[in-house]
């Protein structure tokens, strides 16, 4: 285990029964969305820091996002990426500390990554549609 | 292998915690978020209302703490690929301090701009 203590070198392959290509992908896709979202969370960060200091209310946000494409193009891929990460993120923990190891783990992680995408671009419609 | 405290009497142990709490804290609250972002298919008044009752000073500091987290997890997110990807050099044995001190920064940018 690393110090972060990811532990993707201990975690238990086959406990889950998943393969060790399958815990390879699920690494790599932590990092690669990890290094998109902190791309995505660092305009969130100035974004909402902005949004304050402009004045918080129903019409100035809807103001800036309604018919903002370029704004929803940039939020799905946040939700997106969101999607990818929590998911494989709580898995790990799930694993390290609940000792939940076997393969409903694996079903609960995907069917939490499909609703956290499937509600996170509902609500980008929501702001930037409408 | 088993840890003992002084495996976890180090900055760096301090960090994954914060790492994994900050996670698990953002990933309970995504689902509110979507779910406050969503108000917006009933109509501007609606968000208002949502936006009115975040105003109160509990709130109002949970949003601080929510920033904080955010920031913290996205430093702390930052050094781990860091440390991960890139060669290792001196610099990055101060990369916990510029992590802690970027997320309080951000933090503390949110709160006075409120």
């Amino acid at each position: 285990m690393n110090s972060a203590g990811q532990g993707y070198a201990a975690s238990p392959v086959a406990a889950s029964g998943t393969s060790a290509k399958t815990e390879a992908w699920l690494w790599i896709a932590q990092r690669a969305s990890a290094a998109l979202l902190a791309l995505c969370v660092l305009v969130h960060l100035v974004t909402i820091i902005y949004a304050v200091r402009q004045g918080l209310s129903g019409a100035a946000i809807l103001e800036r996002t309604q018919g903002n494409a370029a704004g929803l193009a940039f939020y799905s891929l946040y939700v997106l990426a969101i999607a990818v990460h929590a998911p494989i993120g709580l898995r790990t923990l799930c694993q390290e500390w609940l000792g939940w190891r076997n393969a409903s783990l694996n079903w609960f992680i995907a069917v939490l990554a499909l609703a956290l995408f499937t509600f996170g671009l509902r609500a980008g419609w929501a702001v930037f549609v409408g | 292998m088993k840890n003992d405290y002084r495996a976890r009497n180090h900055p760096a142990w301090w960090a994954f915690l914060v790492h994994r709490l900050s996670g698990l804290a953002l990933s309970i609250f995504l689902p509110f978020h979507f779910w406050a972002l969503g108000q917006a298919l009933q109509g501007e008044a609606r968000l208002d209302t949502l936006l009115r009752w975040t105003e109160q000073p509990l709130l109002k500091f949970a949003e601080i703490m929510l920033i904080l987290l955010l920031a913290a997890h996205l430093t702390g997110g930052l050094r781990l690929l860091a440390l991960e990807f890139l060669p290792w050099r001196g610099w990055q044995k101060s990369l916990l301090a510029w992590a802690a001190g970027a997320a309080l920064a951000a933090g503390l940018a949110f709160a006075l701009a409120l």
